[in-house]
């Protein structure tokens, strides 16, 4: 069966705080209704946080991390992965060895775990 | 004990002694803002019992203890925050001093973490390492407080969910690093030093108080060593670069009797330090400072050793190759072989046409030579480019003279 990535898009806010309870109470509705399609998702901390690496020269070339989304328009959203890592560094590593960087650019942003959130 | 000398000493201390507890909480909370909130009202404290009581016979113990204290109150009060657990293992007594140099040197990694902005790093390193209020950070850097609270705030959100990490980068990674921190000291400094606007001097004092924080956790590190020379060579001349009306002083016109001769000693001794320890290559801190040292040992501009001045710019372009440095020794050159070899080596520069100063220079060295028409052209067209006015005042100034007191 074909397999789709559903990106959402929206207004640019902290999910974690206490005013947005009903709309992540909706995700979480929706993540039990269509829990027969999803095989994996996460929420992500705003664009705040958000690291945007750059290999220059291409493979192997030197890593540019900057502070921020990536905010060009130029290019468009071609894929995604989801790491697991001990802390940025790592992730920042990692992200500068998907072709992709070499060329474009890789959006690095922490997901939000609502499990340690403590409600 | 309102104000003056002593009171100055005690913030001192308490800002000196507090950057070290901060250090160490942070890594033992997890947590920076947390921990900045303890360490500062710790700090208010100090402030307010010390000048009263007197200051405790060790005052980082004192210091430790009661934003430890302020720490456990915080966390009873927001019962979600992270680091209660790790609160109950906090010992009450400061960490060797091993331990607080590595700690201090976590919490300079992590202000100075390539995934903040600069401007971002430069807030941080005068918030967190230098212990000013939010407040003083905005006036320091000519943002409104309430702006610059907002862009603190969001940093330490980045660090914390991001998870920038609170270590000292790997040997294979450090030399990048450390290169990134000194960008960001340096930055610092110029904020405070702009070669043509006024001085602010929290930004110096505050940039040269960290170089020599750095010195002390990395003792014969060339590039920190290049750094604070060059720092404290450019400082030496605070007082004599602006006129009684306000306006720039260029450095040939400088009263050297000005300059501050004890910054200019220490200055050159790091220098020939910082060349000792990068005998195989010279660091680019290293080099500026020696080229700074050259213009500060000289006792008139005309009795400079420029042969020494262009060489070093040589070494320079070897490690760092830039149209700016290249100006600079075409500058040089033209003291060392007259304007016209000058005026050549300004024109053989690429990639200046925007930079005013490359106008000025070639505008100085045309008048020289005798073309007063093409100085002044050249004046204007350094004057046609977006500057800072106090530097736009000064060429102007300096055009007006082009055809002496009398032409016009």
């Amino acid at each position: 069966m074909p397999q789709y990535a559903a990106l959402i898009y929206n207004a640019d806010v902290d999910w974690t705080r206490p005013e947005f309870a009903d709309v992540t109470k909706e995700y979480g509705e929706f993540g039990q209704a269509a829990a027969a399609v999803i095989r994996g998702g996460a929420a992500l901390y705003q664009t705040g946080t958000a690291t945007t690496v750059r290999v220059q020269g291409g493979k192997g070339g030197d890593v540019v991390a900057t502070d921020g989304p990536y905010a060009e328009t130029k290019e468009a959203l071609t894929g995604f992965y989801l790491f697991e890592c001990a802390d940025l560094d790592e992730a920042v590593k990692w992200a500068a060895q998907i072709p992709g960087a070499w060329d474009g650019a890789v959006e690095v942003r922490p997901v939000i775990d609502f499990g340690s959130q403590g409600g | 004990m309102t104000d003056g000398p002593a009171r100055a000493a005690l913030v001192r201390l308490v800002r000196d002694e507090g950057r070290r507890v901060l250090a160490t909480l942070v890594r033992q909370l997890g947590d920076l803002p947390l921990a900045e909130d303890a360490v500062q009202d710790a700090a208010l404290r100090a402030l307010e019992t010390w000048p009263r009581d007197g200051v405790p016979e060790q005052p980082r113990a004192w210091l430790t203890l009661t934003a430890r204290r302020r720490a456990i109150d915080l966390l009873r009060r927001e019962s979600v925050r992270p680091g209660k657990e790790a609160l109950a293992v906090v010992p009450e007594d400061p960490p060797p001093p091993e331990t607080v140099r590595d700690d201090l040197l976590r919490l300079i990694f992590v202000c100075c973490h390539p995934a903040l902005a600069h401007q971002t790093q430069v807030a941080l390193a005068l918030r967190t390492l230098c212990g000013l209020s939010v407040a003083e950070v905005g006036q320091a850097l000519l943002v409104p407080e309430e702006t610059m609270a907002k862009r603190l705030t969001r940093a330490r959100q980045k660090i914390a969910k991001a998870a920038i990490p609170y270590r000292v980068p790997d040997d294979h990674e450090l030399p990048d690093r450390l290169r990134g921190v000194l960008a960001t000291v340096y930055l610092l400094f110029t904020e405070g030093y702009d070669p043509v606007g006024e001085v602010r001097p929290t930004l110096v004092d505050e940039a040269v108080r960290l170089t020599r924080l750095l010195r002390e956790l990395m003792p014969g590190e060339p590039s920190v060593l290049g750094l604070l020379a060059l720092e404290l060579l450019t400082d030496s001349r605070r007082e004599a670069r602006r006129d009684a009306a306000g306006l720039p002083v260029l450095l040939a016109d400088q009263d050297r009797s000005r300059w501050r001769r004890d910054l200019i000693a220490e200055g050159v001794l790091l220098v020939g330090e910082g060349l000792r320890r990068s005998p195989d290559r010279p660091d680019p801190y290293v080099v500026q400072a020696a080229i700074a040292a050259c213009h500060a040992l000289a006792p008139t501009w005309a009795a400079t050793d420029w042969q020494a001045v262009v060489s070093w710019y040589d070494v320079l372009l070897q490690v760092e190759d830039t149209p700016v440095v290249r100006l600079n020794r075409a500058a040089a050159l033209a003291e060392r072989d007259g304007p016209a070899a000058g005026l050549l080596a300004v024109d053989a520069v690429a990639g200046l046409e925007r930079y005013p100063l490359r106008h000025a220079a070639r505008a100085e060295l045309l008048d020289r030579l005798g073309d007063h028409a093409a100085a002044r052209a050249a004046y204007d067209a350094a004057l046609a480019l977006p500057q800072d006015p106090a530097q736009a005042a000064q060429l102007r100034r300096r055009r007006d003279r082009v055809t002496g007191p009398t032409g016009g």
